[in-house]
């Protein structure tokens, strides 16, 4: 590779030399490509985004059994869908006021209220900010985040919420909820004035989407059966190729998720360090995965593969609020840590009786909590003061306005399906539709 | 005549389903079942909580054969499941009154 590398640059240096004269004539390009590049990196980082709520929703249909698949697939599809509405009809201008807030640094002005892209072909002179972006790209960009807020709520909510509530909880987070308090942060509002730093949102999107599915869990309550008699009664996935294959997704989708976070590609610092975002993302995964391989060999005697799973996540998440500063043992170590998490975690939600089918809570919520503190240990511009209240903040919010939603819900909609329906599962009950028809069981 | 049933590991079909035809068993029925004995299932951990799984997947063999060949079919079948580990499965012998071949209309050891 090395020897390629030197071939290339004595290749490149010859086209350069004998493009010189022509470059001449372009001496502005260079301010042109920083948007394009820009733009560019939003796009693609957005597509990878994208492909996580794939990944979600393989992840969730093999943890549910096989007789709620079907839900599960069709309330992925539809909260991905209503995210995109959400995002659109409010949350985009909710989330980035631009300067132009209702109340400094808490809330935007909201005009116009719905997100507007640039005009169709437009110029250099046409576009919003020539300087940085195209808006289109950003717009798509941050919207993928949104969805991927909306889907942490739905694996730990499976095999027991009605779907239509579900849906309108999955309005009010994308429209609502997640905007507002990302504004604070990456809208430029009071957190991010205050020096709290959370690169790619441990806190802002993964610990939101993890408060919100405890709300959710815990107005909803467990499954019917889980927890007897002072014991715990495993109810165990259906289909682990699916999960698997869904961590497998989720785990390429995060390249774009901190990768695109840089939010630039446009000069060489800005290139460089998306890639070693990309190369930290890697290590942090592995590591969870390791940490959570090795801890229930030594609990259980016997490797758990779902908690494995539920560790390579807890490591992803654990890197996305500071991916560019560790060194990759630093990645790893720190993802390690979120894979350890999961592993004492999910036992202990149990012990509550907090029912969390597919382990987001440890994932999402605790280890997006311990990728926030760990901030200040690879980056000397955080403070763990800051790191904590922030947290503190966006949590308190996040919880009491979802448990507040998910307690309207349940008073005007109902929020759970009757036991009859739920022992028959919801693919009979809610769809009659069922995943595998000409399976016999 | 006499009527064997036999529940054994699954793993162990092909190996019993030989021995049964050097013997010169002429036919068999095999179905996958689900039970336990003494061993009353086993215990696993999912997600750090520990369930039993009260019914282990087995394979149970049906033969019907004259009452001469009953033995060798029994010990034919032991000799090639038998692991010396709890769970190898159980032989059942019953007497068989009748039999019938539809497609002639024999009956007795003739339609075996």
């Amino acid at each position: 590779m090395r020897n390629f590398n030197k071939f290339l640059g004595v290749a490149v240096a010859t086209v350069a030399a004998v493009a010189l004269p022509t470059m001449a004539f372009a001496q502005e390009l260079p301010e042109h490509g920083v948007y394009i590049m820009n733009s560019v990196l939003f796009l693609m980082a957005g597509f990878l985004v994208m492909f996580m709520a794939c990944g979600f929703c393989m992840l969730e249909a093999g943890l549910v059994r096989a007789k709620n698949t079907t839900m599960q697939l069709t309330k992925n599809m539809a909260l991905f869908s209503i995210a995109a509405v959400g995002y659109y009809l409010m949350g985009y201008n909710l989330m980035y006021p631009l300067g132009d807030w209702s109340i400094e640094g808490y809330f935007s002005g909201l005009f116009p209220a719905v997100a507007v892209m640039e005009a169709v072909g437009i110029s250099a002179e046409g576009a919003d900010d020539i300087s940085y972006a195209s808006t289109g790209s950003d717009y798509f960009f941050q919207l993928m985040f949104c969805a991927a807020t909306a889907s942490i709520v739905s694996g730990t909510v499976a095999e027991r919420v009605k779907l239509w509530p579900f849906l309108v909880f999955t309005l009010v987070l994308t429209a609502f909820i997640y905007p507002l308090q990302a504004s604070w942060k990456w809208g430029g509002g009071f957190l991010d004035e205050m020096g709290f730093l959370d690169f790619a949102g441990s806190t802002v999107v993964h610990s939101v989407g993890g408060w919100a599915a405890l709300a959710g869990a815990l107005v909803i309550g467990a499954r019917t059966g889980k927890y007897k008699d002072g014991r715990v009664i495993p109810m165990p996935g259906a289909n682990l190729p699916l999960a698997t294959l869904g961590t497998f997704i989720l785990w390429l989708g995060w390249f774009g998720f901190n990768g695109g976070s840089q939010l630039a590609m446009g000069t060489i610092g800005d290139v460089a360090d998306v890639s070693r975002i990309f190369a930290n993302t890697n290590a942090a995964a592995a590591g969870g995965s390791i940490a959570a391989l090795i801890l229930t060999q030594i609990f259980y005697k016997k490797v758990d593969l779902t908690m494995v799973l539920n560790g390579a996540l807890a490591g992803l998440v654990s890197i996305t609020a500071e991916p560019l500063t560790p060194t990759l043992g630093a990645a790893t170590l720190i993802g390690a840590v979120g894979g350890v998490i999961v592993v004492f975690a999910v036992p202990f939600l149990d012990k509550l009786k907090i029912d969390d089918v597919v382990g987001a809570i440890p994932v999402h919520l605790i280890a997006g909590i311990w990728g926030t503190l760990a901030v200040p240990l690879t980056n000397s511009d955080a403070s763990f003061g800051t790191q904590i209240t922030s947290i503190v903040i966006v949590g308190v919010f996040t919880f009491v306005v979802s448990y507040i939603v998910w307690m309207l819900l349940k008073m005007f909609m109902g929020v759970r399906v009757s036991e009859e329906d739920e022992i028959a599962g919801l693919d009979n009950a809610e769809l009659g539709m069922e995943a595998y028809p000409e399976f016999t069981r | 005549m006499k009527y064997i049933v036999a529940i054994i590991q699954p793993s162990r079909l092909t190996a019993v389903h030989e021995a049964l035809v050097a013997v010169g068993v002429e036919g068999l029925t095999s179905s996958e079942v689900q039970g336990y004995g003494r061993q009353k299932g086993k215990s696993e951990i999912y997600r750090g909580a520990e369930y039993t799984v009260h019914f282990l997947p087995k394979v149970k063999i049906e033969l019907a054969v004259a009452a001469d060949m009953a033995d060798k079919a029994v010990e034919a079948i032991k000799s090639v499941s038998a692991t010396g580990k709890i769970g190898d499965g159980k032989i059942f012998i019953l007497n068989l009154e009748d039999a019938m071949r539809i497609r002639t209309g024999e009956t007795g050891v003739d339609a075996l």
